[in-house]
């Protein structure tokens, strides 16, 4: 029932045929649009004396209505058109927009990179010296090794974690608290994690909570992060699973309060337990998310920077590829370097890429 | 209730109970610390707040031992120590402890207890020495005083609000947009289009800083909020676009299509019956884009001119550990600040994720 009353919310009126009057507007109305968008942006740049409030209002309703004024004003332009020429061109007002965007962002810088990345940086010459180095300094292997390591166990226990709170929270009374607490480490900056995460590996055991601990119980203050090597990663890797737990979380907790109730009643009535319930139907009929958590959580731990960067630089045997693209690319001034590893870090992705994309082509579309 | 189920129930929020207390800890530890002053921060850990069984000095002294030497043991009150033990401090029973402070001849002995104790000064002075932009007065434990300039955080805080607001909505219209066309739209090249964004969710935002500072120089969109939003739509896009690609595709056909059958348009169904019924998704993502963009640092630093008047807020912390990096109490006070507004925007963002948003409009 409720399948028809949705569609008829919708109006079929736009499909009916264009007025002359209907017609003119909306040719007038783009130009208008972009006449005030145009003010809008000499005033926010100008800044004038208003006051920092009345900026920060302006500035928000500017630029939210003026993207969604941008959307709907080429839709009208576009639904003008023949049958014929609307069904060709509209698609493109719909990915348009953000085909320009990721072409501008990051498509070309990404073309730009490859290019230095096949150049002799004192000759301009072709070479694939650069990529021969990713692969054999002794630094890069240390590198590729560690993020192995991230990838390996930060997603697995990332996804492990986020699953489990997911799950378990749904049947719990203090979902609510239990959600918000574990999420509350991705409100913080990763300034600010690294304060948290100061008092808790310092070698003090006066400040670092897990030597206070180990003392207490009687043991010698570690250096977590520096000496333990190779645990130091280890550590550093639960911080990753701290921060992104709650990511994991909210997505797969989303998708499984998706799952209807009647299909998990009826498997109790059944007589499944809750662990058939959960291997046999929760899991399978998840898949989707869980791909899509698993894909983007490896890419982060591929991408990974910060982390390391603010808790060790990249010292005591704790280099990954993002810390070394930064020193090759900002601090050594080795574009070349630099740029192959980015290229490389962006062909380790494509066989997970191909497997997300597998699905991609069977799809029924209008 | 059956026992059984009761034994479950409890299962089930014991594990939750253990598995939060375990991520909340290093949270707590930052908002405890915010709280302490400055020397308390850096001598003793913020869990000495709690009650423990520890040292405490009584207030009694006693007389020294006279005409003892550094090489002979000395006794004092029937214990026997040498003296590089005694200036440890040594166990006198019953629970106590005596201490040797000072040199072998003009010093004193201290007696200790042992008993409960919990390190309970608490102080707002670092919040307030953030907030404001007053001066202060730091007086430290040797009785020197010094003057401190507060930090106004008040400004960059309203900063951050206009660069993350548009910067979380602009990104996800777009992405839903895209997101809509490659799931039920048929042109040319759209599995390569949508192959090349879903490739560029590796691409690192470092490549593209250099190429992009250059474009905004010429465009004079350097230091502008347009160009601070632009730059994170555009590199949140292809993160945005699959994920709402996800959602969006399994929506189911049939209502989709009874739509058309009706005589809506594409823009009609996107925006009629796509958006409301993909809430919870545009939710997950809007929290995620949300958190990114205020916590960011690297895009506001290069994209945000040299403008001060535009500082966001990771701006003037990172300023803050630069110019006075051993400033702990000033710090956890800061980041705590700025864990604040995401946490309103999950809290309010949260109620969307109820069960059966979705299955209320899939049952034909």
């Amino acid at each position: 029932m409720q399948k028809t009353e949705a569609a008829d919310r919708i109006i079929p009126g736009s499909s009916g045929m264009p007025t002359p009057l209907r017609t003119i507007l909306t040719l007038i109305a783009p130009i208008v649009v972009i006449f005030a968008l145009y003010m809008g942006f000499i005033f926010l740049r100008e800044q004038g004396n208003a006051s920092q409030m009345v900026k920060t209002v302006v500035a928000i309703v500017w630029g939210i209505g003026g993207a969604m004024a941008l959307f709907y004003v080429a839709n009208e332009v576009v639904e003008l058109l023949p049958n014929k020429w609307m069904a060709r061109i509209q698609p493109f007002i719909f990915v348009g927009p953000a085909i320009l965007l990721l072409a501008w962002y990051l498509a070309i810088p990404a073309l730009r990179t490859l290019q230095i990345a096949l150049t002799d940086q004192n000759t301009g010459q072709f070479t694939l010296e650069n990529f021969r180095d990713v692969f054999t300094q002794r630094i890069m292997i240390e590198a590729w090794t560690n993020n192995l390591l991230w990838m390996l166990i930060g997603t697995t226990l990332t996804v492990a974690f986020g699953l489990l709170i997911a799950v378990l929270a749904d049947r719990s009374r203090f979902e609510r608290a239990a959600k918000s607490l574990i999420f509350m480490p991705m409100a913080i900056s990763m300034v600010g994690a690294g304060v948290i995460w100061k008092f808790v590996y310092d070698f003090n055991p006066n400040l670092g909570l897990l030597n206070a601990t180990v003392t207490a119980a009687g043991g010698q203050p570690q250096a977590w992060l520096t000496l333990l090597q190779p645990w130091n990663n280890l550590f550093l890797i639960l911080v990753l699973v701290w921060m992104q737990t709650g990511y994991a979380m909210v997505l797969l907790s989303a998708a499984i309060k998706g799952l209807s109730e009647e299909m998990l009643e009826a498997a109790r009535v059944d007589g499944a337990n809750e662990f058939a319930v959960f291997f046999r139907i929760i899991l399978p009929n998840i898949s989707g998310t869980l791909l899509t958590v698993v894909t983007t959580i490896i890419i982060f731990t591929l991408k990974l920077f910060d982390i390391v960067m603010i808790m060790t630089g990249g010292q005591f045997g704790t280099e990954v590829i993002g810390v070394r693209f930064y020193r090759e690319m900002f601090v050594n001034g080795n574009a070349g370097s630099g740029s192959a590893i980015a290229i490389v870090l962006l062909l380790a992705v494509v066989p997970i890429m191909l497997y997300n994309l597998r699905q991609f082509s069977q799809r029924d579309t209008f | 209730m059956s026992r059984e189920k009761r034994t479950a129930i409890f299962l089930v929020n014991g594990i939750l109970l253990l598995i939060v207390v375990l991520w909340t800890i290093p949270t707590i530890g930052l908002f405890i610390s915010s709280f302490r002053d400055r020397d308390d921060i850096r001598s003793s850990g913020w869990w000495t707040i709690l009650p423990h069984y520890t040292w405490v000095y009584t207030g009694e002294t006693l007389p020294l031992p006279q005409g003892q030497t550094r090489d002979a043991p000395i006794t004092i009150e029937g214990v026997t120590a040498t003296f590089d033990e005694w200036r440890v401090g040594v166990d006198t029973g019953q629970g106590e402890r005596l201490v040797w402070i000072g040199t072998l001849r003009s010093g004193r002995l201290e007696r200790y207890s042992q008993q409960w104790a919990a390190n309970l000064d608490f102080t707002t002075e670092n919040y307030e020495q953030v907030l404001s932009g007053k001066e202060f007065q730091i007086q430290s434990s040797d009785g020197t005083t010094t003057t401190v300039q507060g930090d106004d955080m008040t400004a960059s805080f309203l900063n951050s609000l206009t660069v993350s607001i548009p910067a979380t909505i602009i990104p996800i219209m777009i992405a839903a947009f895209a997101a809509y066309g490659f799931a039920w739209m048929s042109f040319p090249g759209r599995r390569i289009l949508f192959i090349g964004i879903v490739a560029l969710l590796v691409v690192p935002l470092q490549v593209a800083l250099v190429p992009i500072l250059r474009d905004y120089v010429q465009l004079e969109l350097n230091g502008t909020f347009l160009g601070i939003w632009l730059a994170h739509a555009g590199f949140g896009l292809p993160l945005a676009t699959y994920l709402l690609y996800n959602y969006i595709s399994s929506l189911p056909k049939e209502i989709l299509e009874s739509a058309f059958i009706d005589g809506a348009s594409h823009f009609t169904i996107f925006t009629g019956l796509v958006l409301p019924l993909s809430v919870p998704a545009l939710a997950s993502f809007a929290i995620f884009q949300f958190l990114w963009v205020w916590n960011d640092y690297f895009v506001a630093l290069i994209f945000g001119g040299l403008n001060r008047q535009n500082q966001v807020l990771t701006q003037r912390i990172a300023e803050m550990v630069g110019s006075r990096g051993d400033d702990w109490h000033l710090l956890t006070a800061a980041a705590f600040i700025s864990m604040l507004v995401p946490l309103i925007v999950f809290f309010s963002l949260q109620r969307y994720f109820v069960r059966g948003l979705m299955a209320g409009s899939v049952k034909g």
